[in-house]
């Protein structure tokens, strides 16, 4: 098996993500857009950065790019995709995921740790985690406040396709404890298959002892879990 | 075909938070002016060249749709004029 980490002029975690992997002894090669998704492939990161200099949007040049034609036929296929920070915004910005991620309430950059609440624990993502667990995790982005009309934000909840909520130490989400300004303190969601999801804040960042917390580890380890027949 | 120029103007949909609009509102009232809101939009001049106004509208209006708004957070309004 082999992740494919799609790398995009820009992308700037593509690294980060792939010495994680290989932290977790998960598989992984970096794949250039342009060389498009090697059929091997049996998992799929979008990876933190600036891809296309976040010209328009953040992701929407990428989300365009003749690759993530590849990638959504794919993940309908159910291949897992992990969109990570740029790409949960390229996961949005493609219609992998719902809704959208815009300047943050704060309209400046913020690079710093937070703490998630864990939403669910039965998918690939979050397998290692219980229900109500509360991460660390680090966020680095200046759009990264999740914005979707109420109505289908309700119809989300209700599906229980919300992943990860920013919450405080204690697993209450908290206006104080929400760092952008996301509805509901949205961090991360999950696409129309469970194998699909993005969250702004960093796993891969969170994976490595030597580096911090390694909170983040749950999360990679949904691309090791993968269907054999991909 | 007939030479036209289309301006797309992409703005947030009423109700999204502006954060950048609502930091220049507060620059220019550090500069001593008074107003009482301010909202900025992305306006795109689209020169190209079409059979009719209406067909260069209907270009205009998918490349809004599909790449230059992104429905989740904007609205959009086209005016086409010849050039």
């Amino acid at each position: 098996m082999t992740v494919s980490i799609i790398r995009f002029g820009g992308s700037n975690c593509d690294r980060d993500a792939e010495r994680a992997l290989a932290h977790l002894d998960i598989d992984a090669d970096i794949v250039w857009h342009e060389d498009g998704l090697p059929a091997e492939t049996t998992g799929i990161v979008l990876p933190g950065g600036f891809s296309y200099g976040d010209y328009l949007r953040a992701g929407a040049m990428a989300a365009r790019s003749p690759i993530m034609a590849d990638v959504r036929e794919a993940a309908a296929d159910g291949t897992p995709v992990l969109g990570v920070c740029n790409g949960a915004q390229v996961g949005c910005e493609s219609g992998l995921t719902d809704g959208a991620f815009t300047t943050n309430e704060s309209a400046r950059f913020q690079c710093e740790h937070v703490y998630l609440r864990v939403e669910r624990d039965d998918t690939l993502w979050t397998a290692a985690y219980d229900e109500g667990d509360v991460i660390e995790i680090p966020i680095a982005h200046g759009e990264g406040r999740y914005e979707i009309s109420e109505e289908r934000l309700a119809e989300l909840e209700d599906d229980d396709r919300v992943l990860f909520r920013y919450c405080d130490e204690d697993g209450e989400p908290s206006a104080e404890a929400n760092p952008n300004g996301s509805k509901h303190n949205v961090a991360g969601i999950l696409g129309d298959r469970e194998t699909v999801a993005v969250l702004m804040p960093h796993p891969e960042r969170a994976t490595l002892p030597a580096v911090g917390p390694t909170d983040g580890q749950g999360i990679l380890r949904g691309l090791e879990s993968t269907d054999s027949s991909h | 075909m007939t030479a036209y120029t289309a301006t797309v103007t992409v703005r947030l949909k009423h109700g999204v938070l502006d954060p950048e609009a609502e930091t220049t509102k507060q620059a220019l009232e550090r500069l001593g002016f008074e107003l009482d809101s301010l909202r900025s939009a992305d306006r795109f001049e689209i020169d190209l060249e079409a059979d009719s106004s209406g067909a260069a509208r209907e270009r205009a209006d998918e490349m809004a749709e599909r790449l230059l708004a992104n429905p989740t957070i904007h609205d959009y309004d086209v005016e086409v004029d010849e050039r």
